[in-house]
């Protein structure tokens, strides 16, 4: 019985996907959505749109504080690195510069130190990128629909109510909507 | 699209009527034609550059580095002459995306992608020189911090050449993760319109499943902008680290505190000559005029006149400093009274003329903005950076401080050879590059479309008056 009432409840969920051909009528559907209190699912651009994720109400993304901590991470291997090489395991007077302690000989170990540091914060935070997104070497395209890496924008809706969702869209100047069982 | 507005009188970035399926045609379409006769013929030649400096490489491996012209005087020369000339070319491609990126500078739109492909392939160059200089490159890795079973054999981090191998192997990979990270949106657009099974293959391998979602583009803008917050440093600090490696010596005229910022000002003044060179080819063989177009020239050409008016003031200083010293051994230096009358005068010549003379030209608008002038004076600006490295290392070490040593260096056919073929390598991968990737970052281009492009900026001022 429950699993008949999940499976009526599914089929009348449907996915739409509304298709704009320019980046401000896309806008103006993001905003008129927002009046009427529908949740906008996803929204596909080939490009940046400016203010998009403001209007779709998006939190600020966290990964340049995640950047700062790579940073301090690189940092300290750096540090690490040259005292463990330079003053504790085989500590040398090399061309009578000889191997006090480490604050001494630090402003030599600058360079290494920044240069590790910058290696860890970018390369890490890039995976960070591409684990946040869910992308990987050969992942399948995320997108519904090829058009919109090139000129077209999409918003797509989860919805049960897909007439309001049908009419908003028209309403605001969309090219193109399909429906879709979710 | 109105947080960013732009002032009608400004130059429109982007020429002509074009709408978001035009940028996308025009980008994709050097990929998905067939390759003219002229890039086979490019690639050709390229290739046997390639194959014959490969030859030397191997030749100078097997036989040890006594196979170059070196002495025991001159124990640098052509090698990391070369090496610091590939570097400094190297400087332009991060400069334009990192740190015109922080300034907002909206023309970098066009150029960056392949500034950036020009700076990998140049490091990869570079990286060639020193490698093999070390002579048993089958040991190169000792210079890494590696556990080791060899007791105190770590790498000494008090010498700047140790510096240097952090700097230039930390300087390539975060060039090539920033310019990749930068291409996965234009590999999504190739990859949604490929047409045989095999493109569609490669290009979604590449494209790492982009779909342009809202927030992937929001932490995709985070993500280029701390790049290049950290990039930023990197350009400044890779040629200041190479110039440590003279700066830090007791070698007369090559023990100078004005080294870094003024090798960075050269790196940056060569790097852009070494991008028009490039770019003006490329925007005539991919048709691209519309969106690299003389207001791209013309400002890089204005890149070039500060950098290049540094490197001046930079020389003119060391000349003066040679001379006022009143030190015998500085009356030897790459820039002083003595170098420029000295066995090597057509050295020092062709600095002053390719660096100084022949660059002043682009204070002329009508030199500026015009194709030919700006490609030959380019080339010659090339010529002459490397006559500066040859000078700083040959010249100086030339002369050294007991007269019965002095001596001149004289390049044999491998030290050649090998420099050739860094040229024929570099070309092999800028042209298969041209041919396989999108050469003009797209997806940055359309955003500014409304704000840069020629129709967007008439219409504009059409509604102001």
């Amino acid at each position: 019985m429950k699993l008949i009432k999940q499976k009526k409840e599914m089929s009348t969920t449907k996915i739409v996907y509304g298709l704009y051909a320019d980046d401000d009528d896309l806008m103006n559907g993001v905003k008129a959505f927002n009046d009427k209190g529908i949740a906008i699912n996803e929204v596909y651009t080939p490009f940046p749109v400016h203010g998009l994720d403001k209007a779709l109400g998006l939190k600020k993304t966290r990964i340049s504080d995640a950047a700062f901590l790579y940073a301090l991470y690189g940092v300290t291997i750096g540090a690490t690195v040259t005292w463990y090489v330079m003053n504790h395991d085989w500590p040398q007077n090399i061309g009578g510069k000889p191997a006090f302690d480490w604050a001494h000989n630090m402003p030599a170990f600058v360079v290494p130190m920044f240069e590790l540091m910058v290696f860890c914060a970018a390369h890490m935070m890039s995976l960070t990128f591409l684990v946040r997104n869910k992308m990987y070497p050969g992942a399948p395209a995320q997108n519904p629909d090829p058009r919109t890496t090139d000129d077209k924008f999409m918003m797509e809706f989860v919805t049960e109510d897909v007439e309001s969702v049908k009419q908003l869209l028209i309403e605001t100047g969309v090219e193109e909507i399909t429906v879709k069982d979710a | 699209m109105s947080g960013h507005y732009e002032a009608p009188i400004r130059e429109p970035l982007i020429i002509g009527h074009k709408t978001y399926h035009d940028i996308t045609e025009d980008i994709a379409r050097p990929i998905e034609e067939r390759a003219g006769k002229l890039w086979w013929i490019s690639l050709y030649a390229a290739l046997v550059l390639f194959l014959y400096g490969f030859g030397c490489i191997a030749y100078t491996i097997g036989t040890g580095i006594g196979a170059w012209g070196l002495n025991r005087t001159i124990n640098w020369g052509w090698d990391i002459t070369n090496f610091v000339w590939w570097v400094g070319i190297g400087h332009a491609g991060t400069l334009i995306s990192a740190v015109l990126l922080l300034f907002r500078q909206r023309w970098r739109m066009s150029v960056n992608r392949s500034a950036e492909a020009m700076t990998i392939f140049a490091v990869v160059q570079a990286a060639i020189f020193p490698v093999i200089h070390m002579g048993r490159v089958w040991v190169g890795y000792w210079v890494f911090p590696l556990p080791n079973q060899f007791g105190s054999l770590w790498g000494n981090f008090n010498s700047p050449l140790l510096w240097d191998v952090f700097a230039i192997s930390t300087y390539f990979s975060v060039s090539t993760v920033f310019w990749f990270m930068g291409l996965i949106p234009d590999f999504a657009m190739i990859r949604d319109r490929a047409k045989t099974p095999w493109t569609k293959k490669i290009y979604t391998f590449l494209a790492f499943g982009w779909g342009g979602k809202a927030k992937h583009w929001q932490r995709f803008e985070e993500l280029s902008l701390v790049l290049a917050g950290l990039a930023t440093p990197l350009v400044f600090s890779v040629h200041t680290t190479v110039s440590f490696d003279f700066a830090t010596s007791v070698i007369k005229g090559w023990h100078s505190t004005i080294y870094p910022p003024y090798f960075v000002a050269g790196a940056i003044f060569s790097g852009f000559a070494m991008v028009q060179t490039l770019l003006l080819i490329a925007r005539k063989v991919c048709h691209l005029e519309d969106y690299i177009t003389m207001y791209h020239i013309e400002i890089m050409n204005i890149v070039i006149i500060l950098t290049g008016g540094m490197v001046t003031v930079a020389y003119a200083t060391e000349y003066f400093i040679g001379w006022y010293s009143g030190s015998r051994f500085e009356d030897f230096t790459y820039l002083s009274p003595g170098a420029a009358v000295g066995p090597y005068w057509w050295a020092f010549w062709a600095l002053i003329t390719c660096n100084l003379i022949i660059p002043a030209f682009f204070w002329f608008k009508k030199v500026r903005t015009n194709i030919i002038a700006t490609f030959i004076i380019a080339l010659i600006i090339n010529i002459g950076m490397w006559f500066e490295r040859f000078d700083i290392i040959v010249i100086n070490l030339s002369r050294d401080y007991l007269p019965g040593s002095w001596t001149m260096f004289k390049p044999t056919i491998i030290d050649v050879g090998v420099y050739l073929g860094t040229i024929g390598f570099f070309s092999v991968l800028f042209l298969l590059y041209a041919r396989t990737f999108p050469v003009i970052a797209q997806a940055e281009l359309k955003s500014i479309l409304k704000i840069s492009g020629e129709t967007y900026k008439a219409k504009e001022g059409d509604e102001h008056h």
